[in-house]
């Protein structure tokens, strides 16, 4: 399998009613990625989203995917969406299978019948994100979790080696986030390149190895390890952020300089323990190949899905 | 029984009868087909819009000495593409342009109609005039009906998906632009074509009231698409005759059946929860 790389060169959006809402930005990432794009609302996050997706053109600047241009990476179905769950008519007259099977829909011919193949596949992502018994449920009779499972599976069901994730925290039980974010990692074992906009900071650095921070640019772009600080937090959310530190001697009885650092925007909060603005997030809470150092509970994730 | 058969075969013995049928039947399932569409999609103020639209078309078609179809769909495209293009340049909501688009352009026409002395009667655009189908008329309808009816049952899925999640549909390569102007296109068609049954004030009944009643009956697309189509080909056929009978407004008469089969089904929906309710165990 060729590895995917994607290109963002400079890009800015200005819509026609004049609004610029992102410009300059550039960063690239690879296949065998989770990103996260971290930056409060109206911080030009679903721009780039739609950027990526074909739905905005830039008025400067371009995206590339493979070196090919959107338009012609969206034929391939190289790119896969989960929306955000507010985003979708839970009315509308679907079954949980039907909406998966749209995840299929760029394999197939020009009037649409589904194959073997295509059921096929659809079973499987159904499986994979343990939706099987539901599969005949109308969408708006699941609970938030599942609703957002059924999107993921439909995500799946198209095989895209990009695979986009609008905010897929809001509104689901820590059981569910957990197993989505289970499943993110398998699919990044496999080579897929995942990009997660989330203002979520407390579980970027749990599953994200990359992040972009966003504020009408690029803020930073870089491994979480370091680029995931304190300080950047504080530049990209301006004052937006709940910010706590315990140091000195009301944290340690010797002269240890190391410092606790806690950057809340009332959400999950991040923490960080060093000695500076600079710090990585700590490394009990970074995930390294293979599995976390510490708590025994997170062993019981692998389970949930 | 007897009776009943009578009742219902006894108007066909009229070779205008026959023809109002027929178009009552054609514009019936066309209109079924794309109110399912237009219901989920959250159009049906456009449709209500494209159809208040047609009317400076119809009569300028008829200044120029054009088909009247053509000058009919024209401006209802026109409509549609001008409150798109203002909405996008600048800050107004898209209900409210369209709102004072099409009742610009109605009132327009209104003018145009009355400084220009043409051969149509305001009433039959305004409120149709299925009884008065002449041979060619026919033919105009059954065409357009023929032909819509065909791209809506084979682009049925890629249709549904665009108006589900239309991000999805850009995703896996659909040409959402494309699907965006056919259906806009698709819908001035049907609705020029149902003027003669129900006329421009009541044609947008004809486009929601099917697929809402469907929509509230059943949890499949397919479902709903069929459902659609029963309830309004009986519903324009029904009413056809029963104009007949009690010598009233052909158009109205369809209308005030759909109305009345919408209140039904909402009735059945209610009284279904509340029996579901009530075999729920008191928590």
């Amino acid at each position: 399998m060729t590895n995917i790389k994607l290109d963002v060169n400079d890009i800015t959006v200005t819509y026609n009613n004049g609004h610029t809402a992102i410009h300059d930005a550039s960063f690239s990432l690879e296949g065998g990625t989770v990103c996260a794009l971290v930056g409060i609302n109206g911080s030009g996050k679903s721009t780039l989203f739609k950027t990526i997706m074909g739905m905005v053109r830039p008025t400067n600047g371009s995206v590339t995917l493979n070196g090919l241009p959107i338009k012609q990476a969206l034929k391939q179905n190289l790119i896969a969406y989960v929306p955000q769950t507010e985003e979708v008519d839970w009315d509308f007259p679907v079954l949980v299978s039907d909406v998966v099977m749209m995840g299929r829909y760029g394999h197939m011919t020009f009037l649409r019948i589904p194959t073997k193949e295509d059921r096929r596949q659809v079973d499987l992502a159904l499986e994979k994100v343990n939706m099987s018994d539901l599969k005949n449920r109308q969408i708006g009779e699941l609970s938030g979790g599942q609703k957002k499972r059924v999107f993921l599976a439909r995500a799946l069901a198209q095989q895209g080696k990009v695979l986009l994730l609008d905010e897929p925290f809001t509104g689901v039980d820590v059981k569910t986030e957990n197993a989505i974010i289970d499943l993110l990692k398998r699919l990044r074992e496999e080579g897929h390149l995942i990009l997660v906009s989330t203002h979520n900071l407390g579980s970027v650095p749990e599953f994200c190895d990359h992040v972009v921070l966003i504020n009408q640019t690029v803020l930073a772009s870089g491994p979480t390890k370091t680029t995931f600080t304190p300080h950047n937090l504080m530049i990209t959310f301006g004052g937006a952020l709940r910010y706590l530190s315990l140091s000195g001697s009301r944290l340690h009885e010797d002269e240890d300089p190391r410092m606790v650092s806690v950057l809340t925007d009332d959400e999950r909060a991040a923490v960080f323990y060093g000695k500076g603005k600079d710090d990585s997030p700590h490394e009990n809470l970074l995930w390294t190949d293979g599995a976390y150092h510490t708590e025994p509970e997170r062993g019981k994730r692998d389970d949930l899905i | 029984m007897l009776e009943i058969w009578d009742f219902i075969v006894l108007p066909f013995s009229f070779p205008f009868m026959q023809r109002a049928i027929l178009a009552a039947l054609a514009t019936g399932f066309v209109c079924a087909l794309l109110s399912c569409f237009l219901v989920l999609k959250g159009w049906s103020l456009m449709g209500d819009a494209i159809s208040h639209a047609v009317l400076p078309g119809i009569v300028i078609a008829y200044l120029l000495g054009l088909p009247l179809i053509i000058g009919a769909f024209t401006s209802g495209i026109f409509c549609s593409v001008a409150t798109g293009y203002i909405k996008e340049n600048c800050r107004v909501k898209e209900d409210t342009v369209m709102g004072i688009v099409f009742s610009g352009m109605f009132a327009f026409g209104l003018v145009l109609f009355s400084k220009v002395d043409t051969t149509q009667h305001l009433n039959h655009i305004l409120f149709g005039n299925v009884l008065g189908t002449t041979a060619a008329e026919l033919t105009q309808i059954a065409v357009i009906s023929i032909v819509v009816s065909i791209i809506i049952i084979l682009k049925r899925r890629d249709l549904m998906l665009f108006c589900f999640d239309p991000v999805q549909a850009k995703v896996v390569g659909l040409p959402v632009k494309l699907l965006h102007y056919g259906l806009l296109s698709i819908l001035a068609l049907t609705i020029v074509a149902s003027l003669q049954a129900v006329g421009v004030i009541l044609v947008i009944a004809m486009l929601i009231a099917p697929g809402i009643t469907a929509f509230s009956l059943c949890k499949r697309f397919q479902w709903m698409l069929l459902i659609a189509i029963v309830v309004s080909v009986s519903s324009t056929v029904l009413g056809t005759i029963i104009s007949f009978y009690i010598d009233a407004a052909t158009g109205a008469c369809i209308v005030i059946l759909q109305a009345t089969l919408f209140l039904l089904t909402q009735i059945y929906s209610y009284l279904r929860l509340m029996l579901i309710r009530k075999q729920l165990p008191v928590s």
